[in-house]
């Protein structure tokens, strides 16, 4: 007997996701045309690029722990966040990530690691605060979902180029300041200018773009693991007031704070840090409130559906 | 989770497995003539109960059925909020209390709960404290569950059961998996 699922599949969730990703593969597939056709070589700026990613993707967790002052508790430290942790992933049939807490008053949580076993999920006593138990299930039911999902990958992978495209324009806005600087003229020199110039209009474009695109792939992203998360509670309505009273609470933080917050995100170049994916914290990255109930919203009337 | 799965960022809700509940009946006989535990009568579902008319209706059929049954159930809930479905019955027919915990799954399967069901416990107890048998539904294994008191558990007793009953019934491997029911019904 097949089993029988209480929720329907978000088809055009889906096809705008894959759409999207689409989308990332095909500027991929341009610029490596492009590289290839005017015979330029980026071979250094790519190595470092990807070295750097790697070096994020591997270490994410322990970056992102870091980066949010977070520390790893065990079952005694903190029973009922270990308790929730424990029985949602025996619910889903995952392995349990570690679990960490976060000594700030701003409420977030995020989910972070390169893969499934390597996962860590951190709360912030803040959102402890707040949240009522099964708020805080909801929440962290979400943050699991981005584990299930290696969204830490799936991230890196599309931001890759972002982070390249960002790299050369650095590295061109860079050169081309010294070379003016130091006042040489000739030939040459110009033409080496207007070369500068060119690959970093060039790389801008390619950077703004992937940007975009990494930032509404994130969304979808989210949506994934809102609507993953419900299902794995049964409580959608729970996510839904949880995050309206964090986001009603992060909105009259002051933006200094969210700073001091994201030291990482300020540190990298590139859009759409795979550095973690917590909960509230970039708004950009993150559909707006309303979309997020909306979708809720829609999964709680299908469970109030009668027993077919 | 697939590939695609992983790259669409969807989750297939993991299946419930309730075919290795049967197969306690032959661990407790050999617990009992190992470690001279016996069954408690006592054995429960867990179930995340949703919310919604959907879940609400279920409960009221699952309620008849168990007061079809002269009330030998009862409903408690945990801080967690999870559901625990305990039936206390007759210490000496364990057959028949699989049976009806098999029923109360199977009831909440069809309704499409699968995904909602955690775990069943079963305690055992040689006139001490009672000690826990666990099968977790998503997995289809057992684990064994001894606690000591507020929040601590009896380990060396626990890799004990498993020694014993290790060949009647699947034990799940990964002990990181062998999560605490603190303050479960029977315990």
């Amino acid at each position: 007997m097949a089993p029988k699922s209480r929720f329907t599949a978000d088809r055009g969730l889906v096809a705008r996701m894959t759409f999207t990703m689409f989308l990332i593969g095909l500027l991929y597939v341009a610029v490596i045309a492009a590289l290839i056709a005017y015979h330029v070589s980026i071979g250094f700026v790519l190595v470092i690029a990807a070295v750097l990613l790697f070096v994020q993707y591997y270490y994410s967790d322990k970056m992102a722990l870091y980066g949010m002052g977070g520390r790893i508790v065990t079952p005694e430290e903190a029973p009922e966040l270990h308790g929730i942790v424990d029985r949602l992933c025996a619910l889903a049939d995952m392995p349990k990530p570690k679990v960490a807490i976060a000594d700030t008053d701003i409420p977030n949580a995020f989910a972070t690691g390169r893969n499934p076993s390597n996962a860590v999920v951190c709360a912030t006593t803040g959102i402890m605060r707040r949240l009522n138990a099964e708020e805080l299930e909801g929440v962290l039911s979400h943050e699991l979902s981005h584990v299930a999902h290696r969204d830490v990958a799936v991230m890196t992978f599309a931001s890759f180029l972002g982070m390249v495209a960002g790299l050369i324009t650095r590295f061109a806005f860079y050169s081309g300041m010294f070379g003016g600087g130091y006042g040489r003229r000739n030939d040459r020199d110009n033409n080496g200018a207007a070369m500068v110039a060119v690959i970093m209009l060039v790389s801008v474009l390619v950077y703004v773009i992937s940007f975009l695109l990494t930032r509404a792939l994130s969304r979808y992203r989210e949506l994934s693991a809102d609507r993953s998360g419900a299902l794995l509670t049964g409580r959608p309505s729970a996510l839904a007031s949880a995050l309206q009273k964090v986001t009603g609470d992060m909105s009259r933080i002051p933006t200094r704070d969210l700073r001091a917050a994201e030291p990482f995100n300020a540190f990298f170049f590139t859009p759409a840090l795979a550095n973690g994916f917590s909960i509230s914290s970039l708004f950009s990255t993150h559909p707006s409130l309303e979309k997020r109930l909306e979708q809720l919203a829609k999964l709680s009337k299908q469970l109030g559906q009668p027993v077919a | 989770m697939g590939l695609l799965d992983t790259i669409l960022g969807r989750t297939k809700p993991a299946k419930a497995d309730l075919d290795d509940l049967f197969a306690l009946p032959g661990a407790a006989v050999t617990l009992e003539a190992g470690l001279g535990l016996k069954p408690t009568g006592t054995g429960s579902v867990c179930v995340k109960p949703a919310e919604g008319q959907g879940f609400a209706g279920l409960r009221e059929q699952v309620d008849q059925l168990l007061a079809a049954d002269n009330d030998k159930y009862t409903e408690t809930k945990d801080a967690f909020g999870f559901s625990w479905i305990t039936r206390e019955g007759d210490a000496g027919d364990i057959q028949d209390l699989v049976g009806d915990l098999h029923t109360v799954n199977a009831s909440l399967e069809d309704a499409g709960f699968g995904p909602a069901l955690l775990c069943t416990l079963i305690t055992f107890s040689d006139g001490g404290p009672p000690v826990g048998l666990v099968y977790l539904y998503k997995r289809g294994t057992w684990y064994p569950f001894v606690p000591t008191g507020k929040e601590q558990r009896d380990n060396s007793r626990e890799l004990q059961l498993k020694a014993t009953i290790g060949s009647d019934l699947k034990i799940e491997p990964d002990l990181s998996r062998w999560f605490p029911v603190w303050g479960a019904p029977g315990l």
